[in-house]
């Protein structure tokens, strides 16, 4: 279990930044290394490390580890936030594929042209406001306990929370009208590991602007 | 744990069949509950019982469980094909990551729309023979073991079979430079479950063909 995991990928969100955000709430430092160039992306694909010519990839513990569900699962098995048993781990499995899906939406969102832009946001508002949110509050009313499953920390909720602050970059108001998810929202914030991920300075990256979309275009296309 | 689980999903293959070929590999007896109408879709979201309105829906060991993955690894940890420890696991998603990536574009292939079909024909195409064929032949080659992971059966190595079948079908002579993947193939096959299970009158289901993708349209839109 030797060294910091590094991760691999471009100098922005996208599917790593749920990665980070598990990692740092974990209270794991971390090394990054960026592709920043056409040469850096070719090289890594020939060395042979991407099993499938793909990125993510995080090397830790010895593993070269591609896909983000396998490598945020790694994570949370390592780091006591998958659950105490398979039934625990179904639910958190089940409650992370729904903000997978949502969250899906807005990492794929700054790469939209303009005018497709507008009908992808009022879907992500729609699916958060009538699918998504209503679905966690629920489960969060249904046991009134401080998280998602079995009265302790999970990937669920600390997945749950970047979703939520990913929305609400969109749509500010977008919890307004989810009392326990804004108080799920207060207490992960609180947590020191997380209350450091979210001050300048940390490995957290900034939205995803048109600008950086255009530098990428330019890069790897 | 009383009780077989119960597979509720419209009559085709769609997302459910991963998790048909689980169980009935895993020597699991299972019931079917097949949505026909846009009612009965209609039906199981006001009963509440679709986490995010959406099947699969598996009724299993008192749970109502939804989202694919969800599913799948929770028949994988109850019936011991998901490894020895955490590093095994994260071996096992990763592999079982991709086949669902390339198996992603088969199961959507017939409900689009059919000048698209062809297209996507081809990526498939592609897609197996360069990237991910490559991939899991060599993971066979570097140990020269029977199963992918730890020398032991898996979801892994059910869910590539399944894949290796579902690319057949589309281009028959898809596996002939993979020796290694065609003995996987066949070994996997023989095994008194799955070899029950590709036998006419299982709980198997033929290709989404045409009808299925109008039967999926009026239920789900």
């Amino acid at each position: 279990m030797a060294g910091k995991p590094k991760l691999h990928y471009f100098n922005g969100r996208g599917r790593m930044e749920s990665i980070r955000w598990l990692l740092a709430a974990a209270g794991v430092e971390f090394e990054e290394k960026f592709i920043e160039t056409r040469e850096d992306w070719d090289r890594i694909r020939k060395d042979g490390s991407l099993m499938y010519q793909q990125v993510p990839m995080v090397e830790i513990d010895g593993m070269k580890l591609v896909q983000t569900r396998a490598i945020i699962n790694y994570i949370a098995n390592k780091h006591n936030l998958y659950g105490k048993d398979m039934k625990e781990r179904a639910l958190i499995d089940m409650y992370v594929e729904g903000v997978a899906d949502l969250n899906e939406m807005t990492i794929v969102f700054p790469v939209h042209p303009p005018g497709v832009k507008e009908t992808k946001l009022s879907e992500i508002k729609d699916k958060a406001k009538n699918r998504y949110f209503p679905a966690f509050e629920k489960v969060l009313k249904s046991h009134g306990q401080d998280y998602l499953v079995g009265n302790k920390l999970s990937k669920a909720d600390i997945l749950l929370v970047e979703l939520l602050y990913n929305v609400e970059e969109l749509d500010p108001s977008a919890i307004t009208s989810f009392p326990l998810l804004k108080a799920l929202k207060n207490r992960i914030s609180s947590l020191p590991t997380v209350k450091k991920f979210l001050q300048p300075g940390s490995p957290r990256k900034p939205y995803t602007d048109k600008k950086s979309v255009e530098e990428m275009k330019k890069t790897f296309a | 744990m009383a009780g077989k689980p119960k597979l509720h999903y419209f009559n085709g293959r769609g997302r459910m069949e991963s998790i048909r070929w689980l169980l009935a590999a895993a020597g699991v007896e299972f019931e079917e509950k097949c949505m026909k109408t846009r009612e009965d879709l209609e039906k199981l979201r006001k009963d509440g019982v679709l986490m995010f309105q959406q099947v699969p829906m598996v009724e299993i060991d008192g749970m109502k469980l939804v989202q694919t993955r969800a599913i799948f690894n929770y028949i994988a940890d109850k019936h011991n094909l998901y490894g020895k420890d955490i590093k095994e696991r994260a071996l096992i998603d990763m592999y079982t990551e991709g086949i669902v990536d390339l198996n992603e574009l088969i199961l959507t292939r017939p409900f689009l729309p059919p000048e698209e079909q062809e297209a996507k024909l081809a990526q498939i195409k592609d897609k197996a023979k360069n990237r991910y064929f490559p991939a899991f032949e060599k993971v066979l080659k570097s140990h020269g073991q029977d199963y992918l992971v730890g020398n032991k059966l898996s979801k892994a190595d059910i869910l590539l079979v399944e894949l290796l079948y579902n690319v057949e079908e589309l281009n028959p002579g898809a596996t002939a430079s993979f020796p290694l993947l065609q003995a996987l193939k066949t070994r996997i096959s023989n095994l008194p479950t799955v070899k029950k299970f590709l036998q006419p009158g299982s709980q198997r289901n033929p290709p989404d063909d045409e009808k299925c993708r109008e039967e999926a349209k009026i239920i789900f839109h």
